[in-house]
């Protein structure tokens, strides 16, 4: 075997070696755990698209999952916490259900005194698309939709504050 | 409490499985030892070596049978882990079969023992045990948290492992160490199975008195002292690993279990004073069996100069060859299969074996393996992490701790930063209780990474409440 062919498999082997090294810490880095948060402006930034000015700045529309026909007109399309620590963050309705609470594998992770570690969750009616239910999991404090505190799961109508501690979240289109 | 302002938008979370990620992965886990073979062949003969399709198939086998019982019985499970234990078992595999064909190796052997047995097979079968064992753990073990409900007859179970190798009969002494005993034929290493039941042991334990070892402690000098009773166990466990050393000359084991607790006591109680406390009790330790034991003697020697004693020491001329090995490798190596690591003798391919991939890898490649095992160890404490329940954070951190501590020590006394302890590179190394406690100590973790990562189930429906009332508008 000549040397020259030797030289190269060498070298290619501790490319090969490395190259594994480097897939397996992408494959760590894509691997983190929780929510993928996503900088509204940067995105805006990222897709060079003018934005509406004075308006709560809409999210580049979510990648509607599937069957596109069930999105009724006027459904809401986002959850929006308009009040607390993490007031402005928006999550996109996709038909997933949202969990809320201080767990720290839920949707929304709430630090607030208030809040159970599995506070709510909120989803989509099987039966009437387009419509949500919000679900008090057995919170200590409660959660409130309007002024009312929940005790079986209800649908939520559009822009009606839900109260969790100190956080007030709604659902707007 | 501030009421900033966040502008960020939270995507939907599925429930990704990775168990694609893990298969790709695997495919190239596969590949490259495949590659190495055909490297070291083409460079020793000028062929393809006959045996590589042979160890390709067998690797590739154990590969898919692991994966599919992980996407059978974990599917949640962390997808590097086993990849990266492939890869290495692999590699390792390539490199003890390099060593088969030394020459100076075979003599050696012919010498020593009349005949040469080719160390290869014999790895690729302990390998395939090695798999069975993964597939077992995953099998047998549902929940990591049942081995909670075995916490001191874990403990009893260890010591009468360690302890097996003392026993006249089974127990035999090799090259000075008493750590083997032999059972029909086959010689086996209980200390690196102990070294897992062990890990039960302190996990269960510390979940249960880690309040009394943190917060019971006197303020001195800036650090928490414990109780004395609280330090107890400690002493028990120094005095444990200390006896090991002094009846089996073995300070590699003894360091492990000793360091092992160290750390898991550390993670359980959060307290820095622990380990400053654990490093002197081994660091008084290790002067005082080095001062008086003769075996461990040598090895210090060896240590503090390798070139001093060449001549006349067998220690001390492994450890010369060794860093001449590491030398001559340079930052890109020889080249698999045209380096000179058959020289170091004995060993080299078990407790040596890291020297092998320093002088033909070179730097270039000592550092991709240990990146290697440095991202099994990070996938060991994410798992930790994540996991729910305290027993299994100890444990998961106990494992990897432990793994970590043993690539350290092998690593180090290879390279001539420790003195050197009989203990061997996790995959890489020519054992089969190695590699089959090393599988199935992935086996564990990829348990614990499997219940941690789950998604957690659907709240149940309130029992109280009533048939759920939606009124429609």
């Amino acid at each position: 075997m000549s040397e020259l062919t030797l030289t190269v498999m060498r070298l290619c082997f501790l490319a090969v070696l490395w190259l594994f090294v480097f897939v397996a810490i992408q494959v760590i880095r894509s691997d983190l755990f929780g929510t993928r948060v996503t900088q509204r402006g940067a995105r805006r930034g990222a897709d060079a698209r003018p934005a509406q000015g004075g308006r709560q700045a809409a999210p580049a529309p979510p990648r509607q999952q599937g069957g596109g026909g069930r999105q009724r007109r006027g459904a809401p399309t986002k959850l929006v916490v308009s009040e607390g620590t993490l007031s402005g963050t928006t999550v996109a309705l996709q038909g997933q259900t949202i969990t809320l609470g201080r767990a720290h594998d839920s949707t929304i992770v709430l630090d607030d005194d208030y809040a159970s570690s599995r506070h709510a969750r909120i989803y989509p009616d099987s039966g009437n698309a387009g419509q949500w239910i919000v679900e008090d999991l057995g919170s200590t404090n409660g959660t409130y939709l309007d002024r009312t505190r929940l005790t079986t799961p209800t649908p939520i109508p559009l822009g009606a504050p839900i109260r969790i501690g100190k956080t007030v979240i709604e659902l707007r289109k | 409490m501030s009421s900033t302002t966040h502008t960020s938008t939270i995507g939907a979370i599925g429930a990704p499985s990775r168990r694609n990620t893990e298969l790709a992965l695997l495919v190239f886990a596969v590949l490259i030892p495949i590659f190495a073979y055909a490297n070291v062949g083409l460079a020793i003969d000028g062929t393809m070596p006959t045996g590589m399709i042979g160890y390709g198939l067998g690797l590739g086998l154990l590969a898919a049978v692991g994966h599919l019982v992980v996407r059978k019985f974990a599917p949640y499970a962390d997808p590097l882990l086993l990849p990266l234990a492939t890869l290495l078992n692999g590699l390792g595999l390539v490199l003890i079969w390099r060593l088969d064909q030394s020459q100076r190796l075979q003599q050696l052997q012919e010498n020593a023992f009349g005949q040469f047995n080719p160390a290869a097979p014999n790895q690729l079968m302990y390998s395939a045990v090695g798999i069975a064992m993964f597939v077992g753990v995953l099998l047998l073990l549902k929940d990591h948290r049942i081995l909670q409900r075995f916490t001191y007859i874990s403990m009893i179970f260890a010591l009468f492992l360690l302890l097996l190798p003392l026993v006249p009969g089974i127990g035999t002494d090799v090259f000075g160490a008493k750590i083997w005993i032999r059972v029909g034929g086959f010689s086996i290493q209980p200390g690196e199975f102990a070294k897992i039941v062990i890990a039960v042991f302190f996990a269960g334990y510390l979940m249960v008195k880690r309040d009394a070892l943190a917060l019971a402690s006197r303020r001195f000098m800036g650090l928490y002292l414990p109780r004395g009773r609280d330090l107890g166990p400690i002493l028990v466990i120094w005095a444990v690993s200390l006896l090991i050393l002094i009846f089996e000359n073995d300070l590699g084991t003894s360091l492990l279990f000793f360091g092992m607790f160290v750390v898991m006591l550390y993670v359980a109680t959060e307290r820095t004073s622990w380990i400053v406390i654990g490093l002197l009790m081994s660091m008084a330790g290790a002067v005082g069996v080095a001062s008086t034991a003769g075996h461990v003697q040598a090895r210090v020697d060896a240590w503090l100069d390798p070139f001093g004693c060449y001549a006349t020491s067998g220690a001390c001329e492994q450890i010369g060859q060794s860093i001449m090995a590491f030398g001559s490798g340079g930052v890109l190596g020889t080249g698999l299969g045209q380096g000179n690591s058959d020289l170091i003798g004995f060993a080299a391919n078990a407790d040596f074996i890291f020297a092998t991939v320093g002088e033909e890898l070179g730097l270039a490649g000592v550092m991709a393996f240990l990146v290697i095992y440095g991202l099994i160890i990070e996938r060991g404490v994410r798992t930790a992490l994540a996991a729910r329940d305290p027993f299994g954070k100890l444990f998961a951190a106990g494992l990897s701790g432990a793994f970590a501590l043993q690539i350290f020590v092998v690593a180090g006394g290879v390279m001539g930063l420790i003195p050197l302890t009989g203990m061997t590179m996790p995959w890489l190394a020519a054992g089969g209780s190695s590699v089959i406690a090393n599988w199935a100590l992935i086996g564990i973790l990829i348990r614990i990474s499997d219940t941690a990562r789950r998604p957690a189930p659907a709240p149940a429906a309130n029992p109280d409440a009533e048939m759920t009332q939606v009124v429609r508008p």
